[in-house]
């Protein structure tokens, strides 16, 4: 049975109490420090395997049934990736490093419509953001602006600089769209200062980054010609090189706008709309010292009084919430990792009616922080609808008095305990308890 | 409203546990309606391209801009000056019978960040800010019109969809729904999960309303995407038909970068769709509706390199009902020469599109003028009526 400081970090930096698994050994810094065993048991295919495969399907192309044939099997397997990414989030003992890994893909949102882009998510994930979440951050965002998804996300394969080369002889031009959302979204942040100058210029340096068979390739013949000035600092003005590009984010990186914006969101992620200016700051402060260090964000961040706060101020979004309630049920995660094709249909539209369309956000500001923009009337009716099925379903057999004591311990609300107990049948005692607010909040 | 399954649940409760402080037992007060006037506000999130919506294809420097976008073959001649894009053209008819209009050249006073979020932060707040803040409270400007309106209850504004809208956001209350949710719970559950989110002002108040609404909505089922706004509009066309008089939702899809040709008729689609179903939905109530279509801003005068246009300024409304004086395109054309347009760039707004919103609600509810530029649209001069409500 968890304490209440056990129960208020995994609620707020995890996905709750699973009661059967014991408790990671150690702070929730040290879940960082060392390689996570589930990277090698739950492996994800890579961005140059799956690169492969979707070259093996231009063959395909000529072809119509075949095509539409090849094209149903990669988005089969994008359900299946979005599965397992639940089955990670429901079995990882290391739930802070599920967290930051769902926290920065959301920060780095892409939102892919076509077969062969949803195929490649699950490996844009893994490789631009999971293998950086605690690392530095010039790396993930110089690993996110070169993937080939975010590239074609935010068009910017298929901006080209109206005086290259390609623009002059066909006519192309320039495209502003990622350059505007690695300011605005990505790093310094809309609040920041940077004009439409910035914007521009920033787009014509990023002219170049475009998509070949092997991922992202530099294209110098749709480069714009000459140096490029912006937030003050010029760039390029030799051969347009992606080393050019790169100097340019290395020095975003570090732009104390930069750290400040990064700081603001994970403190109003994982602690509240209004989060100390002081965490804050000394957020900000020791990410600068420590050269960009995402570790240096989050070591302030565990550590300060507000993180122990049993004021719970967010709601978890329906995708958080819906592997949090399986941890509390002691879900098999398998039954996730090898889910038919009905079943993650069934939960995609769930998910959808909770108002969180997976992994489908309307824009690339991903999806908001606000608990009040997660618990409308009808999204509330979706996640006890939900809560209803799945307590019908698989967890009959759980005595809910006993749950309720295992997932939440010392923390259970009265209300709570009377409602649980006062529920009519035993799955209802156990929706009761997936719907409380205890569950919900963080 | 099916009373008959609050009394369940009444019943159920005075058997189970204590109720005291049930939201349940308070019964839902049906005031009378203010008025039979009926306003949809659509918010077309992703800022539609105005220009391609309603084109202007009698000003000579259009063309040169729009090689790709701008061609009139197919669009449909409006008043010689504008043609409108084929996405809209099943709602022509209603162009004849007066019944469709636009305002062109409008914005926000939003400038310069073009960013999407500040854009419809101020687009639902009603905010004065060229630089994007939102209005202190960040509550809607809808909700902030209904305390100007007598009678107001709580179903008089009704949110439809399942994402929230900030629109309607603040201190009025109002209902929100998305056709097509369900509970599964007995009554006796219900009865307890009131009780579990007594002290949670949020979840208290989003659970009751669930509650109240499950079930009572005739078209259960998960709609198409293709449908999506269909499904909303039609529900929202039930509440209306009721004791609602104010309805908002949201189209999604206009952040037309890239392949605008393809992407914009299917936005357009959405909601044209939404608009019959609206039109067919209130049957003669239509006469007494009017449906605006706003977005948070316009798009680049000229085509990017990419078949589509990136963030601008100057944008176009969009108008539908019977109540409207439809049949024109309201607004003072600013010319696309280089000297007109907006940095180079960018439609030059001719005005705030928030003066044809006050005007509106001046026009349908009633409300003072005065007491628009006061509370609803803080800073806005709302100057001589703009006249697009028969």
């Amino acid at each position: 049975m968890p304490t209440r400081p056990e129960f208020t970090l995994a609620a707020r930096f995890e996905y709750g109490i699973r009661p059967d698994q014991p408790r990671f050994v150690g702070s929730l810094m040290d879940q960082l420090s060392s390689p996570d065993p589930l990277d090698i048991s739950m492996p994800v295919l890579r961005t140059p395997a799956r690169l492969k495969e979707l070259q093996k399907l231009r063959a395909a192309r000529e072809d119509a049934s075949m095509l539409r044939q090849a094209q149903r099997a990669l988005r089969r397997q994008a359900g299946q990736d979005i599965m397992q990414l639940l089955a990670r989030m429901v079995r990882n003992p290391r739930g802070f490093r599920e967290r930051l890994f769902a926290f920065w893909l959301d920060h780095f949102t892409i939102s892919p419509t076509r077969a062969g882009e949803t195929y490649l998510r699950a490996a844009y994930f893994e490789d631009a953001i999971r293998a950086h979440i605690s690392g530095s951050f010039a790396d993930m965002l110089k690993a996110v602006v070169t993937h080939p998804s975010m590239l074609s996300y935010l068009n910017q394969n298929i901006s080209s600089g109206p005086n290259s080369p390609v623009g002059q002889r066909r006519e192309r031009g320039l495209n502003e769209n990622l350059a505007r959302e690695v300011l605005e979204l990505h790093t310094i942040g809309v609040g920041g200062t940077y004009s439409q100058t910035d914007v521009r210029q920033f787009a014509e340096l990023l002219t170049g980054l475009g998509i070949g068979p092997d991922g992202m390739r530099f294209v110098p013949n749709r480069a714009e010609p000459g140096a490029e000035h912006i937030l003050g600092e010029s760039y390029g003005g030799g051969q347009a090189k992606l080393d050019d590009i790169f100097a340019f984010l290395d020095d975003l990186a570090l732009k104390p706008a930069t750290a400040h914006h990064l700081a603001q969101k994970l403190a109003v992620h994982f602690i509240g709309p209004t989060p100390p200016p002081d965490m804050v700051a000394d957020m900000a402060e020791a990410y600068l010292e420590s050269g960009g260090q995402l570790t240096a964000l989050y070591a302030v961040l565990t550590v300060h009084p507000a993180a122990r706060s049993e004021q719970f101020r967010k709601v978890r979004p329906p995708f958080e919430y819906i592997a949090t309630a399986l941890r509390a049920i002691d879900f098999d995660a398998d039954l996730l990792a090898n889910a038919s094709v009905r079943e993650t249909n069934a939960l995609g539209q769930q998910l959808t009616a909770m108002g969180q369309r997976p992994f489908r956000p309307g824009g690339p500001d991903g999806w908001p922080e606000a608990a009040e923009s997660w618990i409308t009337a009808p999204q509330l009716a979706a996640r006890i609808f939900w809560a209803g099925q799945v307590a019908r379903t698989y967890a009959k057999e759980h005595d809910p008095r006993a749950l309720l004591g295992a997932v939440l311990g010392e923390a259970a609300p009265e209300a709570l305990s009377f409602a649980v107990s006062g529920a009519e049948s035993k799955w209802e005692g156990v929706a009761l308890l997936l719907v409380s607010p205890a569950l919900m909040r963080r | 409203m099916t009373l008959s399954r609050r009394h369940f649940l009444i019943n159920s409760s005075l058997l189970g546990c204590s109720a005291a402080a049930s939201p349940l037992l308070t019964p839902l007060t049906l005031a009378a309606a203010p008025g039979e006037n009926r306003l949809v506000v659509i918010i077309l999130r992703g800022a539609m391209d105005g220009l391609d919506v309603v084109r202007p294809v009698g000003d000579a420097d259009f063309a040169g801009f729009r090689p790709t976008l701008g061609t009139v073959e197919s669009a449909q001649d409006l008043d010689g000056f504008f043609a409108l894009n084929e996405g809209l053209s099943a709602l022509m008819p209603l162009w004849h019978a007066k019944e469709l209009g636009f305002v062109h050249a409008v914005s926000t006073p939003y400038r310069d960040k073009r960013s999407h979020f500040d854009g419809q932060d101020l687009l639902e707040t009603g905010s004065n800010d060229r630089n994007g803040a939102p209005t202190s409270g960040q509550t809607g400007w809808l909700n902030r019109a209904l305390a100007l309106l007598p009678n107001a209850g709580q179903e008089t504004a009704f949110s439809v969809g399942a994402a929230r809208m900030q629109l309607l956001d603040g201190d009025m209350p109002y209902s929100a729904w998305n056709p097509g949710a369900e509970l599964s719970l007995s009554p006796q559950a219900e009865v307890l999960l009131t009780r579990i989110y007594a002290d949670d002002q949020l979840f208290a108040a989003s659970s009751k309303m669930a509650i109240d609404l499950s079930g009572q909505s005739d078209q259960m089922g998960n709609s198409g995407r293709a449908d999506a706004a269909k499904t909303l509009a039609a529900f929202a066309a039930e509440r209306l038909n009721e004791d609602t008089r104010i309805a908002s939702f949201s189209i999604n899809g206009w952040d037309t970068h890239g392949g605008q040709k393809r992407n914009l008729p299917r936005a357009l689609g959405q909601l044209s769709n939404a608009i019959l179903a609206l039109k067919v939905g209130l049957g003669r109530n239509w006469q007494r509706t009017t449906v605006l279509a706003i977005t948070e801003f316009g798009r680049t005068v000229a085509e990017n390199g990419t078949g589509g246009t990136d963030h601008g300024t100057g944008g176009a409304m969009v108008m539908a009902g019977g109540a409207i004086n439809g049949g024109q395109v309201f607004g003072q054309w600013p010319g696309l020469s280089e000297l007109d347009l907006y940095q180079n760039r960018d439609l030059e707004p001719t005005a705030d599109v928030r003066r044809y919103l006050g005007w509106a609600l001046r026009d349908l509810f009633g409300m003072e003028a005065s007491a628009l530029g006061a509370s609803v649209f803080p800073g806005l001069d709302m100057g001589e009526n703009v006249g697009i409500i028969a």
